[in-house]
């Protein structure tokens, strides 16, 4: 069958990931559309019917975002939320866990208590579905490990996040990785997010500050030494040295927090990546992010041989809200149009995006 | 991310006819649902002057709480973009016109350094 595909029959069946069609499965993260959810001018299932309308097959969901009462969540509730994915093609590709350490004011969540919230946690994702789980980037090493059996035990797989400012080679990430390689990788993994590949400074931001006030040229200091892939380190006290106030000053450690690292650092720990948080800031137009180079990224997961979810994440509503009205549909359509044509969807078998 | 939002338009009220209680709507500047032990205060200024943290309660879906006890809640929830009430008492009697409202939320985020929550000041109406 192949040959003769290759030789120019126009098979009308094209055989799922055959030649030049990727095995990366596109998705959407629910975060997507927070500023339409909190101000409720889009309901969970509009949300979710709008993800499929884009092609995404995933969906992945912070539980305590979208399902109120949470941890009790109800029976009715995870029935309602499986019937969604059934009428829209979808299924629950990730739930997003966090660790409350400070729950209490006085004192510090014990081991055993971050341990026990991570099987509360891993019990919500089997109901609601999700083979994969993101830990949020403050959980200890040492939890990892201990959550870990219960994990393996309900068939998920504890990621842990990515997340900028931390990368491949920082040494919380080390720590995490000797504990995840002494597990054998079965019951944890990680969770890149696209937010540690900022090549360039995101412009929704630097224009946000320049609107909130800020000195033009401090701006153009922040963003020209980002830009550059500067040394960042001192930059909160250059721009103090400077006379920047507090907008200025929070540019700066914005600036601080955002990392550009080469995405071909994932490749030898593609066997521990189960899920993509594919962040992004602003899509120009169909093609292109403004930050985040995605046509370089995509190549990586592919090299490596990565078959789990791409998951879209928008994160630029907070910086324009106060000027701009938000439209996170848009944002996240484009992203998808973008994704089908990088990972080689052929036009007549892409839906919406 | 969401300071912008935490007043909540045209929901300035009194609540008596001394009109010494009143109660204004707000929301949380986050992306999630918190525990309520998690949520340090809500911080209300009106016209310029602090109300006092023991002149405010706290209602969401129907529980109120003393502001002051909100540490101590462990079985209860702030959601996501809920407009939460806060009752509060004053020593003069809210004229009808317009008010500047602000409002701080503090909040004890497990994830950061530094104190989570925001700030928000509008101008509402009262009838």
């Amino acid at each position: 069958m192949l040959g003769i595909a290759k030789s120019g029959f126009r098979w009308p069946w094209w055989p799922p990931h055959a030649d030049g069609v990727s095995t990366i499965k596109r998705g959407v993260s629910l975060y997507s559309y927070q500023e339409e959810f909190f101000l409720r001018t889009l309901s969970l299932e509009e949300c979710i019917a709008h993800a499929a309308s884009v092609g995404a097959t995933g969906i992945e969901v912070i539980p305590e975002q979208s399902l109120p009462g949470y941890p009790n969540i109800t029976d009715a509730q995870v029935t309602q939320w499986r019937g969604w994915m059934d009428r829209y093609g979808t299924s629950t590709s990730a739930t997003d866990l966090f660790l409350d350490t400070k729950r209490h004011p006085d004192r510090w969540l014990t081991h055993e208590e971050q341990v026990a919230s991570f099987h509360t946690d891993i019990d919500l994702a089997v109901r609601l579905g999700a083979p994969v789980i993101r830990a949020i980037i403050n959980t200890p090493p040492e939890v990892m490990r201990d959550a870990a059996p219960y994990a393996r035990d309900n068939g998920v797989r504890l990621l842990l996040e990515v997340h900028a400012p931390f990368h491949y080679s920082h040494p919380w990430i080390l720590e995490h990785l000797e504990v995840m390689h002494a597990e054998g990788g079965v019951g944890l993994g990680l969770m890149p997010d696209m937010g540690t590949f900022v090549e360039r400074f995101p412009r929704v931001v630097s224009d946000r500050a320049v609107r909130d006030g800020a000195k033009p040229e401090l701006v153009d200091y922040v963003v020209k030494l980002y830009n550059d892939h500067g040394d960042t380190h001192a930059l909160m006290d250059i721009i103090h040295y400077r006379g920047g106030g507090p907008v200025e000053m929070g540019l700066a450690r914005q600036a601080t927090h955002f990392i550009y690292r080469d995405p071909a650092e994932m490749l030898p720990h593609m066997d521990l990546i189960g899920h993509v948080q594919a962040k992004f800031y602003e899509m120009v137009d169909e093609s292109t992010e403004y930050s985040i180079p995605y046509d370089r990224i995509i190549p990586v997961f592919d090299k490596g041989g990565f078959t789990g979810f791409l998951s879209s994440e928008y994160e630029g509503n907070r910086h324009i809200q106060d000027a701009f009205e938000v439209d996170s549909r848009e944002q996240v359509r484009r992203q998808h149009a973008m994704f089908a044509s990088l990972l080689g969807e052929r036009t007549d078998q892409r839906q919406g995006a | 991310m969401f300071d912008q939002y935490i007043v909540c338009e045209d929901s300035l009220k009194t609540t008596d006819d001394n009109r010494t209680h009143g109660s204004v709507d707000v929301r949380m500047p986050y992306y999630r649902g918190l525990g309520l032990s998690m949520v340090e205060g809500v911080d209300l200024t009106i016209d310029g002057t602090p109300i006092p943290a023991e002149a405010t309660c706290f209602t969401v879906h129907g529980n109120t709480y003393p502001m002051t006890e909100l540490p101590t809640i462990l079985d209860d929830r702030w959601e996501m973009g809920e407009p939460a009430r806060v009752d509060f008492d004053v020593t003069q009697p809210l004229q009808p016109g317009e008010h500047v409202v602000s409002a701080a939320v503090r909040l004890r985020i497990s994830y950061m350094p530094v104190p989570g929550g925001g700030r928000d000041t509008k101008t509402l109406t009262l009838a």
